[in-house]
């Protein structure tokens, strides 16, 4: 009902920068002129912001109060490739496998646009496998960890805060990889299906993409704050 | 009929953006990213560390919001409502820094610990 207004008074709805934004918020219409799942996907995503400054904050707390030395992170997470130990290596890597993921995921809501199913699904379907194989790093990362006897209360690098700090952060961005994996193959199966030609809803496509740009922009934060500093 | 309607509006804008500009975005934030490596490789230290390390996280953190993530193409009443609340997070991670350095004082003055040293050397005293 409130999109009809919508429609029928583009002079109040284009109206742009300050002023547009204050007849957005005052005019007898709804505020956001966005399909309802994308507010509310960005609406999640702002509480997740919060959640995940909170994981990093509390981090950020512990290690500047620890006495003792924090772990050399460049060298606790080298691995040792044809008898080098190079820096960081793995991480690196999951770092580009995520951008690359979250250049796939554009290109696939690009051509959900251009309702181009095929390629849709198809880039989607990439985007998931970039994600599981990012999980699968992980994985082994953790292991390689576990193995070396860091554990959420000590590990034999430095101070004690290391192992719960790694373990929550880490181990709820990887949560968000997971579950993103499974979203988006179930966005693409029904991509492929068809469902979005009839009510064209390829926006839905969209808002799969809000999701999994966020994993990426949260990445962005955990390698600079826990793995670079 | 509505909701159609807003839709078609949607997917008219979106189809608009070139695929040029997210292979663009793309080898940016590759570029980005293994500046951010290089910054641990070449095992720079110090202010001059965190500074490149922050210039070059805001900077790939903008380049997802604004483009992978369509804020550019938003109207402001969406893009403030989502960014500006973030920025009280400022407050919070002041608050707990100051709680955190004011926690490790209190630590240097009654545990026995002069100062933090690496902890192969800190170990045989416990």
């Amino acid at each position: 009902m409130s999109n009809d207004v919508t429609a029928n008074t583009p002079d109040i709805s284009l109206a742009e920068g300050g002023a547009g934004l204050v007849r957005d918020w005052s005019a007898d219409k709804e505020v956001f002129p966005v399909p309802w799942g994308k507010g509310m996907m960005w609406i999640f995503l702002l509480s997740d912001t919060f959640i995940f400054t909170c994981f990093l904050t509390a981090y950020m707390n512990v290690r500047v109060s620890a006495s003792d030395a924090w772990p050399n992170t460049s060298e606790v997470f080298s691995l040792n490739i044809a008898g080098h130990d190079i820096p960081l290596i793995l991480i690196a890597i999951m770092t580009f496998i995520l951008i690359s993921s979250s250049g796939t995921m554009a290109m696939a809501v690009n051509y959900g646009y251009r309702k181009d199913r095929k390629r849709t699904a198809a880039l989607m379907f990439v985007t998931a496998i970039f994600g599981a194989s990012f999980v699968g790093m992980q994985v082994f990362e953790w292991s390689k960890l576990i193995e070396e006897g860091v554990r959420p209360w000590s590990n034999p690098m430095g101070a004690e805060q290391f192992g719960s700090c790694f373990f929550m952060i880490t181990g709820f961005h990887g949560l968000h990889v997971s579950l993103g994996v499974i979203y988006l193959l179930v966005i693409a199966r029904n991509v492929h299906r068809g469902d979005y030609d009839e009510t064209n809803s390829y926006h839905v496509v969209e808002i799969a993409g809000l999701y999994w740009h966020f994993v990426d922009l949260v990445w962005v934060f955990i390698f600079a704050f826990f793995y670079l500093w | 009929m509505g909701q159609i309607k807003s839709d078609e509006v949607s997917s008219q804008e979106s189809s608009q953006h070139p695929l040029g500009l997210y292979f663009a975005v793309w080898g940016l934030l590759f570029v980005l990213s293994a500046f951010s490596y290089t910054v641990d490789y070449m095992q720079i230290q110090g202010e001059m560390r965190w500074a490149l390390i922050i210039i070059f996280m805001i900077l790939k953190a903008g380049f997802i919001v604004w483009f992978f993530m369509h804020m550019k193409w938003e109207r402001l009443v969406l893009s403030t409502a989502i960014l500006l609340p973030p920025l009280v997070l400022g407050v919070f991670i002041w608050l707990m820094n100051i709680e955190g350095n004011s926690t490790y004082d209190l630590r240097m003055k009654y545990y026995d610990i002069e100062k933090t040293v690496p902890y192969s050397h800190h170990k045989s005293d416990h």
